[in-house]
């Protein structure tokens, strides 16, 4: 017999309960007020603005640690995600909610290209290498122009260890 | 510099330092600063966790700390006016700072130009031989345009 594709709503439904269950795991990614967006495979961190995140505040501007962590989060954030669907999408698991150990930083560099201002920001990461330990992850943040970044980053992780 | 200056800079540094909003959020809390260094801490609280599986503080948190010690140590610089950004900041993560304890960060602005400023820094627990994490950045120098 062949097998239908599953109903998208289902498809979804699935995928966007195992993102959740791995964003809400971390206490300070809603200490900073910081949600994952979903299309597809691809995840973009969202910054909700809040007085409590400013650094400078005659500017006034992000503080450069809130960009740093939400930088460094949207890279961990991109890094599970993957081995989560690849457990998912491989049928290894097959509930919404894998358990999975995430990546710790080994390094983190920020570049910060323009001020950071007080309003929303996004960012993006890629993942350039992502062997069986280490991982090497670029990310990108900006607020309201996708080419005017206001700062980049560039990471390397130790991947947890993975049965099989 | 003469002592009365120093000491009035680095009141307005500390006062500035205070007030900053996401610092008080993370409850950073000044310690030593003068001629270039500062000292700052900063508790143990579970909002700030990275990892619940260890408890473990999450690496944003320390680059908060770092970021702000860093900035404070060149505020304080004798060379530097007071207003600096962060350009730069790299931090490598040595180990997993213990859960429930203090984090104290110490940054030494170790050299300034006309324009920028480079700090070194390192951040410890309640065990200060073995490092949690160190960093190194660069800084902004603010002079007013002449």
């Amino acid at each position: 017999m062949s097998r239908r594709p599953e109903p998208v709503q289902v498809v979804k439904q699935r995928r966007d309960a195992a993102l959740q269950s791995l964003v809400a795991r971390v206490p300070y990614m809603q200490f900073l007020g910081i949600t994952i967006d979903r299309r597809g495979d691809e995840l973009t961190g969202v910054l909700a603005f809040d007085e409590a995140l400013i650094g400078n505040p005659m500017l006034p501007a992000l503080h450069g640690g809130v960009t740093a962590a939400f930088l460094e989060m949207t890279a961990i954030m991109e890094l599970s995600w993957a081995m989560v669907w690849e457990d998912m999408e491989g049928g290894k698991t097959a509930e919404a909610a894998p358990e999975i150990h995430l990546p710790k930083t080994i390094d983190f560099t920020v570049d910060y290209l323009r001020t950071g201002l007080p309003r929303d920001a996004y960012a993006r990461a890629t993942v350039n290498r992502s062997g069986r330990r280490y991982a090497s992850v670029q990310v990108e943040a900006w607020q309201d122009n996708r080419s005017r970044l206001f700062a980049q980053a560039t990471g390397h992780f130790l991947m947890p260890k993975r049965d099989g | 510099m003469s002592d009365e200056s120093a000491s009035s800079r680095e009141k307005i540094a500390r006062q500035f330092i205070e007030a900053i909003p996401h610092s008080r959020a993370l409850g950073m809390t000044l310690g030593e600063i003068g001629a270039g260094r500062a000292v700052i801490g900063m508790d143990y609280d579970e909002r700030f966790i990275g990892d619940p599986e260890t408890g473990v503080l999450h690496g944003g948190a320390v680059s908060a700390l770092m970021d702000t010690c860093g900035g404070a140590a060149v505020m304080v610089h004798p060379d530097a006016p007071l207003g600096t950004a962060t350009i730069s900041l790299r931090i490598d993560y040595m180990r997993a700072a213990t859960p429930g304890q203090r984090i104290t960060a110490t940054a030494e602005c170790y050299h300034v130009t006309r324009s920028v400023a480079f700090v070194r820094a390192t951040a410890v627990d309640s065990d200060a031989s073995r490092p949690v994490a160190t960093a190194t950045g660069t800084f902004t120098v603010e002079r007013p345009k002449s």
